[in-house]
C-alpha cells in the first residue's frame, strides 16, 4: 500500500482508555478507512471554532483492514494538540485524519528476514502495530522488541506485550526507575545493552528504531557500530510537537 | 526542539506527487548524498517544513501551506525519483 | 462535546487581525541553532560601492543603545505585547553609510535571509537587539544579536543577523522565496505572496 495519502477522513472516537498516567489509547471508527500497514501514521487535524487548525502526526497502533484506527497519545506538557486528545476529547467527538501515510517505516508480513524493533517511550507505538501484524499474519520471521522506557508505570500495552500468546519477544530497559527485583540499574541504553538485548548482525535483521530524536540518533549509530548494515536500519523520529 | 525526519512529509507532500514521497530517493545538490526523503532532516517550522540534507544540512526542499494551497520549493535537490515498485 | 482551541477572538486594538495573544515566546526554527561566540561575532553593512562597515562585538556594545518596549507579531498567528529589548538603532549604524539603493537583504549566521525596504529599517523602526527581557539574548531567540523590526511580521526580524547588504531590487529572502509576502505588514495581514 504505497500510494500517497488519500485525503482527509473523519474519525469518531469510539473507545478510549488510559495507558499510563499521561497517555491514552484512542480508538476511532473511520468511515471508508482503507486499512493500514504496520508502521504507518496519520496526520490528525483539529479545527477550532474560529477556524484555526492544528495538525499533528501520530503513529497508528492498529494494523490491517478494519474500519478502526487506534492511536496512543502521550501528553506533552507544552503541547497544543496532545493535551486536548488526552484530557478533553470525548466518546462521540470527531477529528479529521489524513492517511494512511508513510512507506518507509513499514514492516510487511511478506518479509521473511528477522526483525529487531527498538522503541524509546512513545516510540513503541508503530512497533506495537508491527508486533500485531507479526502475530496476526502468523509470520515465521523472528521478531524481537527492545522497549526503553522511564519506569514500569510508563509502559504502553504492557499486558499485550507480555501475554503468553505474544509472538514477539520483548525485553524492557528502564532509564529511571526499575521494578523492585530488576537485575540491572536504571540508565540510558548503552552499546553493551544493545549488544546483549538485540539480534546479532550475523542474523542480518531488519532494524526499526523509533522514539525521540536523541534516542534514535544514539541507538542508530550504536547498531551500525555493532556491525549492522546501514541499509538494514530504518528510523522514525518523534518530536516534542 | 530539534528536528524530525522525512517520515512526517508523507501527508504534506503526498498530494503533490503521484508517488509516495518518503520512499522517493533524491540527491543533494550540495554534497551529492543520495538518500530517501524519509532519511532527511526536517525542521517543522510552523511557517513551513524545511527539509535539509542529512549529511551537509543544505536546504533540499521547503513545503509551505499558504492558507489552503501547498507549495513545494526544491532548491537543493539535484533529482528526485520514485521508489521501485514494491 | 470537547471543543478544541483556546484562541479567543481578540478585542484588544493592539493585536492585528488574525492574531492572538501569547504569554510564552515560542521557538521556531528552520534549521540548527547557530552557536556564535561574541569573540567571533561581527556585523556588517555592505553598500553598492563595495564599502563594508563592520562592527565587532565590543564595538557594537560601545555604541549608544536603547531600551525599547514593543509588540511583536508572528505570521503563525501569535502576538506578544510589551516585549522588552535592548539594542542599537539602525539609524546609529547607518549614520555614516552612503547608499542610493533602496532595499536590503539581511543575512544571518546559518544562512537565513530576509529582504526589507531600507526605509522600513530607518527612522526609529529597527534595531540590532542583543538583550531580551533584561538578559543577554538567548541563541534560541536569535542571540548573540538579531535584527528587530517590530512593525513587520517577526520573520523579518532576522535571528543571528550578521549583515545587511544593500540591494538594487527587492530580491526575496528565504521565506519570501517560499510563498510568503515580500513586505509582511501584520496590520494588512500581508502573510502570503
Amino acid at each position: 500500500m504505497t500510494r500517497p495519502g488519500s485525503g482527509w477522513y473523519v474519525g469518531t472516537l469510539a473507545r478510549a482508555h488510559a495507558l499510563t498516567p499521561t497517555a491514552r489509547s484512542l480508538v476511532f471508527t473511520v468511515e471508508g478507512w482503507p486499512g493500514n500497514e504496520a508502521g504507518q501514521h496519520v496526520d490528525v487535524r483539529l479545527t477550532a471554532p474560529d477556524g484555526y487548525q492544528a495538525v499533528r502526526s501520530y503513529s497508528i497502533a492498529s494494523v490491517g483492514a478494519s474500519g478502526e484506527v487506534e492511536l496512543a497519545v502521550d501528553l506533552l506538557p507544552d503541547g497544543e494538540v496532545s493535551p486536548f486528545l488526552v484530557e478533553e476529547l470525548e466518546i462521540g467527538d470527531t477529528v479529521e485524519m489524513r492517511g494512511p501515510l508513510g512507506g518507509w517505516f513499514v514492516w510487511k508480513p511478506e518479509e521473511t528476514r528477522p526483525v529487531q524493533l527498538i522503541g524509546g517511550g512513545s516510540g513503541v507505538v508503530p512497533l506495537i502495530a508491527m508486533s500485531r501484524a507479526h502475530t496476526s499474519s502468523a509470520s515465521a520471521a523472528p521478531m524481537r522488541l527492545l522497549y526503553s522506557l522511564r519506569s514500569p508505570a510508563d509502559a504502553f500495552f504492557a499486558d499485550e506485550l507480555s501475554a503468553a500468546t505474544a509472538t514477539v519477544e520483548t525485553t524492557r530497559h528502564y532509564t529511571r526507575t526499575t521494578p523492585p527485583d530488576w537485575a540491572r540499574r536504571p540508565g540510558r541504553l548503552t552499546a553493551d545493552d544493545l549488544a546483549e538485548a538485540t539480534l546479532p548482525p550475523a542474523d542480518g535483521p531488519l532494524i526499526y528504531i523509533c522514539g525521540p530524536n536523541g534516542f534514535v540518533e544514539v541507538v542508530a549509530r550504536a547498531m551500525i557500530a555493532l556491525g549492522h548494515a546501514a541499509d538494514h536500519v530504518r528510523t522514525e523520529r518523534f518530536g516534542g510537537i | 526542539m530539534g528536528h524530525l525526519d522525512g517520515n512526517v512529509l508523507a501527508g504534506p507532500i503526498g498530494d503533490l506527487l503521484s508517488f509516495e514521497p518518503t520512499t522517493a530517493r533524491g540527491q543533494c545538490a550540495g554534497c551529492g548524498d543520495v538518500a530517501v526523503l524519509a532519511q532527511a532532516t526536517v525542521y517543522v517550522h510552523p511557517m513551513g517544513y524545511v527539509v535539509r540534507c542529512r549529511t551537509c544540512d543544505d536546504v533540499l526542499l521547503v513545503v509551505v501551506d499558504n492558507g489552503g494551497r501547498s507549495s513545494l520549493n526544491m532548491p537543493g535537490l539535484r533529482w528526485l525519483e520514485a521508489a521501485d515498485p514494491a | 462535546m470537547a471543543v478544541f482551541g483556546g484562541r479567543r477572538r481578540e478585542e484588544n486594538a493592539a493585536v492585528p487581525p488574525g492574531q492572538h495573544l501569547t504569554d510564552g515566546f515560542p521557538v521556531l526554527s528552520a534549521g540548527p541553532t547557530p552557536e556564535i561566540e561574541t569573540a567571533d561575532w561581527d556585523f556588517l553593512i555592505r553598500t553598492e560601492s563595495g564599502t563594508t562597515h563592520r562592527w565587532d562585538w565590543d564595538e557594537l556594545q560601545a555604541l549608544p543603545a536603547e531600551d525599547i518596549t514593543v509588540d511583536i507579531h508572528c505570521v503563525t498567528s501569535w502576538s506578544k505585547l510589551g516585549t522588552s529589548w535592548r539594542g542599537v538603532s539602525l539609524d546609529t549604524l547607518f549614520a555614516d553609510v552612503e547608499t542610493s539603493r533602496e532595499f536590503v537583504m539581511a543575512h544571518s549566521y546559518g544562512g537565513y535571509t530576509t529582504n526589507l525596504p531600507l526605509e522600513e529599517i530607518l527612522d526609529g523602526k529597527a534595531w540590532i537587539a542583543y538583550e531580551y527581557d533584561g538578559d543577554a539574548l538567548d541563541p534560541e531567540h536569535g542571540g548573540p544579536a538579531r535584527l528587530l523590526v517590530p512593525h513587520l511580521y517577526l520573520w523579518k526580524s532576522a535571528k543571528w543577523v550578521r549583515g545587511l547588504v544593500l540591494q538594487d531590487d527587492d530580491e526575496p529572502g528565504f521565506w519570501e522565496q517560499n510563498g510568503y509576502n515580500m513586505h509582511g505588514d501584520p496590520w494588512r495581514e500581508e502573510r502570503y505572496a
